[in-house]
């Protein structure tokens, strides 16, 4: 176990190096220059050029990617171009806000997907498990714009049961995830359900059922541990897929998270910024996919880490 | 006879189909006393698993009862709501199931299953205490241990014990067997049956023993039911069935069991080898550590050595992880090996990849499992042709002919090679994959398990034709079974597996007629003979359990010498 996990964690830090690397290059060779948009339209050569050199942006491209991995190894991400503050101060200021918002989203999903999944196999070829895996295909298919206006329009402006937008209480809380989490949701009702149909042809539930169990328990305590087990997996991946969505999700709802911060800085071309937050997002890709390894020998006592 | 504890009367259970109700069983009628065993008998398909199903009322989707009774002292359990057949299921009735190791769920520990049987029924009761109880009954060794164990740390018999433990925690009037021991090593099923009789003689249980196997009938029934086609064929006590049955179908269901003499017949032919082995050895690495390095490994094959000779049946046999399936892909060049493997003058390559196509074409296989070995969405002619088209053998034409030629040698039709393998039976699918194997006129055909998926009626067929076809195109196999009777009428030589090595080989005549080494012994004394009066002699009644063939790194199981003990029969020396 602990073998495992020392390999696991050399494995992630190869991994955010070459995060590091591609992204550093990919915003090289952008033709957008951050000088420009630091000095300004009416600068003239000599203080862009000044500015260059005080940025050390003259320097070759290895130098400057060497000096940014040894202040990134120090626990230092540099200086926004335009923000005056440290980026890592930045990051920090809003990251809880977006890790708030991905754990409500991944409860959001979990919450909805797996009831529902667990709710048709049991229906199966009944109406309601047609319905609701129509349901789950409007949800996969439906851009985030469209469901977090949509949830807005109904739950916040016509019933007023949750706020417009914002941040700091449980109810800010519940529209952004729902939005974020539903198309999550739509993926694991179908994984669920067909995930459950297997398990509920299995021996076991038939030697549980032959022991005169009841139809409650055959199914929670027998069937469900069993059928969740391939979908664990999948939780690490989300985080990815999150990442993604931070971005619409917290400009819609006002929520102050990197995903704003992403957004302001890529307009601006604030490459410390964009370094910054790419970096943090593959952080929480590698571990929470590292996360969702170490949970599955507790469900599953078959999976030995080594 | 006293009260019948379980009877059933005019039985019919029906599933749905396109075209209206179809019967799997059929006016079915039974009666079960205390502490009686009935046996119902019968190969695949003859409706013996959908009656115990009915009886306890797990039938499948669209199965239904369409009419009779099936009475628990007196009550109708056909028409008692759910609820209350809850209440009679795993208390009054319960079930044990073929596969062992599937049946426990993989997720809970023994004891939380054991535990929760008892819950259900009597949610005061120690459950914990009562679970050890029953561990303790079904005779499975450090009981305290198992109850935190998972169910894959068990073997298979093991496993088997734990469901009978679970079944008979709550002391049933009826324990349904369901094919308990197919799944299980010949002599793991001896003492499982042994164990299966001791506690019915202890509690008074009456059981229903659903086999398919003739010599489980005889050592266990008091009374057998014959069932073909969920029809009754024949009830009779155990003896008459045995010693006068009446009807054709029991008659030929009988003389199709597989016996075990004492290996006389005509001698092994002496004749040049068409496979060397020497000092075979497979072993699999296990890695682990921070650098992932070897830390273990699997001895599946130890210093194996033997030859097979051009025409002969060469027998493997032992039981579950003892290294004969190994050997033959070993010999088909599918997994690396070290030591010599010769076959038909070719070097069969140690890295398992690299076998020449003229050492695929001498030597063919035919597994287990017809259905998993043939691709389902292929016409079973274009299967067939398939070993031709890869070696670039004829024309289209040629090959079409050809296919024709052996679906008529192997007894099927050449109308059927555009069907696909789904609307074939079990055994005509098995008569395709050797179909299959003889395209290439191969001069070693490895058939590992090739009958032990067949009723005892469909093997006997498949069995007489690879004799044919041996006789008639000199071809050699390697025949790899668990199935002593079965080995005993087909094989010339047998070399039987113990933990990866060998440890007797000789002619049938010297291993049925005089086996020597201890283990030979006790597999052959564990089959179970299809005869109500044969007396068995006294067993252990422990659990045993094979010792682990993984060793660290530079250690290893203590090679076995082989001694010859006049003739050629070679026996491991103690």
């Amino acid at each position: 176990m602990a073998a495992y996990l020392i390999r696991r964690l050399i494995q992630s830090a190869l991994i955010l190096l070459g995060v590091s690397v591609i992204t550093f290059l990919l915003l090289y060779i952008l033709p957008a220059d951050p000088v420009r948009q630091i000095a300004g339209r009416s600068a003239t050569p000599e203080v862009v050029e000044n500015i260059r050199r005080q940025l050390g942006l003259d320097q070759p491209v290895w130098v400057q990617y060497g000096h940014y991995l040894w202040g990134l190894l120090h626990g230092d991400m540099g200086r926004s171009y335009l923000q005056r503050s440290e980026v890592a101060t930045l990051i920090a200021a809003r990251l809880p806000a977006t890790l708030q918002l991905m754990l409500g989203a991944i409860l959001a999903e979990l919450l909805i997907g797996l009831t529902l999944g667990v709710i048709a196999a049991l229906n199966r070829g009944k109406p309601l498990d047609t319905g609701l895996m129509i349901a789950s295909f409007a949800a996969v298919s439906a851009p985030q714009f469209v469901v977090a206006l949509l949830l807005l329009y109904v739950f916040a402006v016509k019933l007023g049961w949750f706020p417009i937008g914002g941040y700091g209480t449980l109810s800010h809380l519940i529209l952004p995830s729902i939005t974020m989490g539903i198309m999550g949701a739509g993926w694991y009702s179908r994984m669920m359900r067909s995930s459950m149909l297997d398990v509920l042809r299995a021996d076991y539930i038939r030697t549980a059922r032959a022991k005169g169990l009841g139809r409650m328990r055959v199914v929670l305590r027998h069937a469900l541990p069993n059928a969740i087990l391939p979908i664990i997996a999948m939780i690490g991946m989300d985080i990815g897929i999150f990442m993604g969505g931070v971005v619409v999700v917290e400009s819609v709802f006002g929520w102050p998270g990197i995903g704003q911060l992403a957004w302001q800085a890529i307009q601006r071309v604030d490459i410390p910024i964009i370094m910054g937050v790419t970096i943090t997002s593959a952080c929480a890709i590698v571990l929470g996919n590292l996360l969702a390894d170490l949970i599955t020998p507790f469900i599953d006592p078959r999976i030995k880490l080594r | 006879m006293s009260e019948p504890v379980l009877s059933v009367r005019d039985l019919t259970v029906a599933v749905d189909t396109e075209t209206g109700p179809k019967p799997l069983v059929s006016d079915l009628s039974f009666k079960l006393a205390r502490g009686e065993t009935l046996c119902i008998a019968g190969e695949s398909g003859s409706g013996k698993s959908i009656t115990s199903l009915a009886v306890m009322g797990l039938l499948p989707p669209g199965v239904k009862v369409d009419s009779g009774r099936i009475e628990l002292a007196g009550e109708d359990l056909t028409r008692l709501p759910e609820r209350r057949m809850r209440a009679i299921r795993g208390d009054r009735i319960a079930m044990i199931f073929q596969e062992p190791m599937t049946s426990l769920n993989p997720v809970l520990t023994i004891g939380n299953q054991l535990a929760e049987a008892i819950r259900a029924h009597d949610p005061d009761a120690d459950a914990k205490a009562l679970a050890l109880e029953a561990l303790r009954a079904v005779r499975l060794s450090q009981p305290e241990r198992r109850m935190g164990q998972y169910p894959h740390e068990l073997s298979g018999g093991m496993r088997q014990r734990v469901m009978i433990a679970m079944a008979l925690a709550l002391k049933p009037d009826v324990l349904i067997a369901d094919e308990p021991t197919t799944a299980l090593d010949v002599t793991v099923q001896r003492e499982v049956l042994d164990l299966l009789r001791d506690l019915q003689r202890e509690t008074g249980t009456a059981i229903v023993l659903i086999t398919h196997d003739m010599g489980v009938v005889a050592e266990m029934a008091d009374r057998v039911i014959v069932m073909q086609s969920g029809r009754m064929v024949e009830a009779a006590p155990v003896e008459r069935i045995f010693s006068a049955p009446e009807q054709p179908y029991t008659r030929a269901l009988l003389a199709a069991v597989p016996r075990m003499g004492d290996g006389s017949g005509a001698a092994p032919v002496a004749a040049a080898p068409i496979a060397v082995l020497r000092d075979l050895r497979v072993r699999y690495d296990i890695h682990g550590g921070l650098l992932g390095r070897t830390t273990h490994r699997v001895h599946a094959v130890e210093h194996v050595s033997f030859d097979i000779r051009a025409g002969e049946t060469f027998s493997l046999v032992g039981e579950s992880g003892c290294g004969k399936s190994t050997i033959a892909r070993a010999i088909t060049g599918l997994v690396p090996h070290r030591g010599l493997i010769e076959v038909a003058g070719h070097k069969v390559p140690e890295d398992g990849l690299s076998a020449s196509p003229a050492l695929r074409r001498d030597v063919q296989m035919v597994f287990q499992d017809p259905a998993a070995a043939l691709n389902p969405r292929k016409r079973v002619g274009d299967l067939v042709a398939e070993p031709l088209v890869i070696h670039r053998i004829g024309t289209p034409a040629e090959r079409r002919a050809r296919v024709r030629d052996l679906f008529n040698r192997v007894g099927l039709s050449g109308e059927q090679i555009d069907r696909y393998p789904h609307e074939f039976s079990g055994g005509q699918r098995q008569r395709i994959c050797i179909a299959r194997a003889l395209a290439l006129q191969p001069k070693l055909i490895v058939a590992d398990e090739s009958v032990s998926a067949l009723d005892v009626s469909v093997q006997a067929k498949v069995l007489d034709l690879l004799a044919e076809l041996k006789s008639e195109f000199g071809i050699s196999y390697l025949f790899i079974s668990h199935d002593m009777a079965v080995v005993e009428n087909i094989s010339d030589r047998i070399a039987v597996m113990y933990l990866g090595q060998i440890v007797e080989m000789g002619s049938r005549a010297q291993i049925f007629g005089n086996p020597r080494h201890p283990y030979t012994r006790r597999l052959i004394e564990a089959v179970p003979v299809p005869d109500p009066a044969h007396l068995r002699p006294p067993a252990p009644r422990m659990a045993t359990e094979v010792p682990s063939p993984v060793w660290p790194v530079g250690e290893g199981p203590a090679r076995v010498s082989l001694q010859d003990a006049g003739g050629g029969h070679l026996v491991a020396a103690e």
